[in-house]
């Protein structure tokens, strides 16, 4: 029988089926954080169950942790006692914790791809909807709540229903201007937000084919907001060359002989999907999201759909726009890159390519929050502080920050934020707060301009 | 967990499309290392306006209305993993939510809190919606075993679809630990053979 990749991996990590019942899924990395952990260790604890297998969790601390002055005391005591909670679980459990102004810490999507931790053919889960981000890589990552968290540490096993297939093909050359962000955005636009629900979707064409891991992962990464548990596109070259010298992923023969396993995942020819879409890239712009559900995108140089419906106007509503307009022209406060869908390397040099001897516009807050301590160093070894810096824009430190706003990086009441995260509902990046989603390319234009502007206008 | 067979109840309409659960309990409220007390701050931003005062126009403030199911519109759950909102419904008490689709994630955090998720047709949805809201005293049923939903007084009912073995762990109160601790053996043999 002809298979998917994600029947390849799925297959691969059955241990047992119930009848007319789910399946006992192997779960090979179970990566935790501080907010959906804590509830998980207690439950365990008070039902006297083992950790079953320690050195397959890592952890780090993310959600929840300032972005300014991280080697001082957390100052908001309910986040200090979370992240000391972290601490100390896994210290009594001996699970690995990149904890607060470790080396290794950041955004739990970014940091386990960059040490080599996530590798193609691995089934991967976290307490968080975007570790669909790990998709990208081959590998079969979906998020999961609390009392799976429990679970997976009483077992290394979760039981789940075999999801529907869903293949979402784009083929064509990119326009200028148009990112990894833009792709996804243009995807979840065109079928919305719940068509990929009871589904795992397989990303596949030349754009995915000819996109670098980071733009793998942005797009992966949003598969959730289309309700697709995970997403993910077929390793192949640029992702063994991605994976190969990072800190934990096999190296030499062993390298070798797993490049050859991880070969053999991608989608058999013929291999049948319950479920297909198909889009050529040219018809891709600069997208923005004009609404409080990131399917509620439009192309740059596209106006707000006219629809008579009642969420839809609620929506409009609480953004403050009109049926019919444009948002070019429109004024922008705030600008917000980071998060795990934008806080890579990558995003930071499109954004500095673009600002560069350029001034923010005065009315604007620009902050730039890397994914991880390691995308911060890259940001100051390869000279784009000093153009961030130069331009106005604040540099913070790594952490999820404004894209939930759970720490005090919060856009104030009624402000629009241009943001490269992945959510816009209402009150996400603080109450009352108004969230554009963009690219990051889009997000500095922003910045420097004042407003929304088309900016394939501004390109050389 | 809490056994669930059946219920009879009166039901809230929330008749809002893609409801988030940022919007069940918003991120600045996931400080907590236990479950208790979510449901305090359910839908706190749509139950308190921006000055702090209770808005009396969202429909869980309105005194008309009460009853342990919540009725909601199409996408429900849709978002964060955060199993705070299952526990935020659960504390505010809520048995049931019914709606013409969950988003996955949410849908598995409630059956692993005895919170039953009830998949309906588009049509019966708009049905009881309008029922309850002409009549905020209707009674709605939920059988389990049978996997029925009714309109009590009007006896109009639709079958919903559960999972067998989800179904089993609510009518038992079981939940997925014990089995996947008792599997153990055939667990560690699967590590064995795949480290080959």
């Amino acid at each position: 029988m002809k298979k998917t990749l994600f029947d390849k991996v799925w297959d691969a990590h059955v241990v047992d089926s119930i009848e007319n019942g789910p399946q006992v899924l192997y779960i090979d990395k179970h990566l935790i954080h501080e907010v959906t952990s804590p509830q998980a260790f207690k439950d365990l604890e008070e039902r006297n169950i083992p950790i079953f297998r320690p050195d397959q969790i890592v952890a780090t601390a993310d959600h929840n942790t300032p972005t300014t002055n991280q080697h001082l005391p957390v100052r908001d005591a309910l986040s200090k006692k979370q992240l000391e909670q972290l601490s100390k679980n896994c210290k009594r459990h001996r699970i690995t914790l990149y904890e607060l102004g470790h080396k290794y810490n950041g955004i739990v999507h970014v940091m386990a791809p960059e040490l080599g931790i996530t590798l193609p053919g691995m089934t991967i889960v976290c307490g968080d909807s975007h570790t669909s981000t790990h998709g990208a890589f081959g590998t079969i990552a979906f998020g999961i709540g609390t009392s799976q968290v429990a679970q997976v540490f009483a077992s290394q096993c979760l039981l789940l229903t075999k999801p529907k297939s869903l293949r979402v093909s784009v083929n064509g050359n990119l326009k200028k201007g148009v990112l990894p962000k833009d792709v996804i955005l243009y995807i979840i636009s065109k079928i919305g937000t719940n068509a990929g629900t009871g589904y795992f979707c397989e990303y596949a064409g030349d754009v995915f084919e000819n996109m670098s891991m980071e733009g793998r992962m942005t797009v992966c990464n949003m598969s959730i907001e289309m309700g697709a548990r995970g997403g993910m596109i077929a390793p192949d070259e640029t992702t063994f060359e991605y994976v190969k010298g990072r800190k934990f992923a096999p190296a030499d023969n062993a390298l070798e002989e797993k490049v050859t396993y991880w070969k053999t995942l991608s989608t058999d020819d013929g291999a049948v999907f319950d479920k297909e879409f198909h889009f050529d890239a040219n018809d891709i712009e600069p997208m923005l999201t004009y609404g409080t559900n990131p399917g509620m995108g439009i192309k740059i140089t596209g106006q707000i759909p006219e629809i008579s419906d009642a969420s839809f106007e609620k929506s409009l509503n609480y953004m403050n726009f009109k049926k019919g307009e444009s948002l070019i022209g429109k004024p922008i406060n705030f600008v917000f890159i980071g998060s795990c869908t934008n806080s890579r390397i990558e995003d930071f040099r499109v954004a500095a390519d673009f600002v560069k001897g350029k001034q923010k516009a005065e009315n604007v807050t620009a902050w730039l929050v890397p994914g991880s301590k390691q995308v911060e160093a890259q940001i100051i070894n390869e000279g784009l502080k000093e153009i961030f810096k130069g331009a106005g824009f604040e540099l913070r430190q790594p952490g999820c920050s404004a894209c939930l706003a759970m720490n005090d990086d919060k856009i104030p009441q009624g402000e629009y934020c241009v943001s490269t995260s992945n959510r816009n509902f209402e009150g996400r990046q603080g109450q009352g707060s108004r969230t554009i989603l963009a690219s990051p390319l889009m997000a500095a234009a922003t910045a420097i301009e004042g407003k929304i502007v088309d900016i394939t206008k501004h390109l050389n | 967990m809490e056994k669930f067979t059946t219920l009879t109840s009166k039901a809230i309409p929330l008749d809002i499309e893609n409801i988030d659960t940022d919007q069940i309990i918003p991120a600045r409220f996931l400080k907590a290392t236990d479950k208790k007390g979510f449901g305090d701050n359910i839908f706190r931003d749509w139950m308190y306006n921006k000055q702090g005062d209770i808005n009396s126009g969202f429909i869980l403030n309105n005194p008309k209305y009460s009853g342990n199911i919540l009725v909601a519109g199409n996408n429900f759950g849709c978002g964060s993993s955060r199993e705070h909102a299952a526990w935020a419904l659960v504390g505010y008490g809520f048995k049931v939510v019914v709606s013409s689709f969950f988003a996955d994630i949410f849908r598995g955090n409630a059956l692993n809190n005895g919170l039953l998720p009830v998949q309906v047709s588009q049509n019966y949805l708009n049905l009881i919606m309008s029922e309850i809201k002409t009549n905020p005293e209707t009674q709605i049923k939920i059988d389990l075993e049978q996997q029925t939903i009714t309109i009590t007084d009007k006896d109009i009912s639709e079958l919903f679809d559960i999972d067998p073995y989800k179904k089993t762990c609510l009518i038992n109160g079981y939940d997925d630990i014990d089995y996947l601790v008792s599997k153990k053996d055939i667990i560690e043999a699967f590590e064995e053979h795949n480290r080959k």
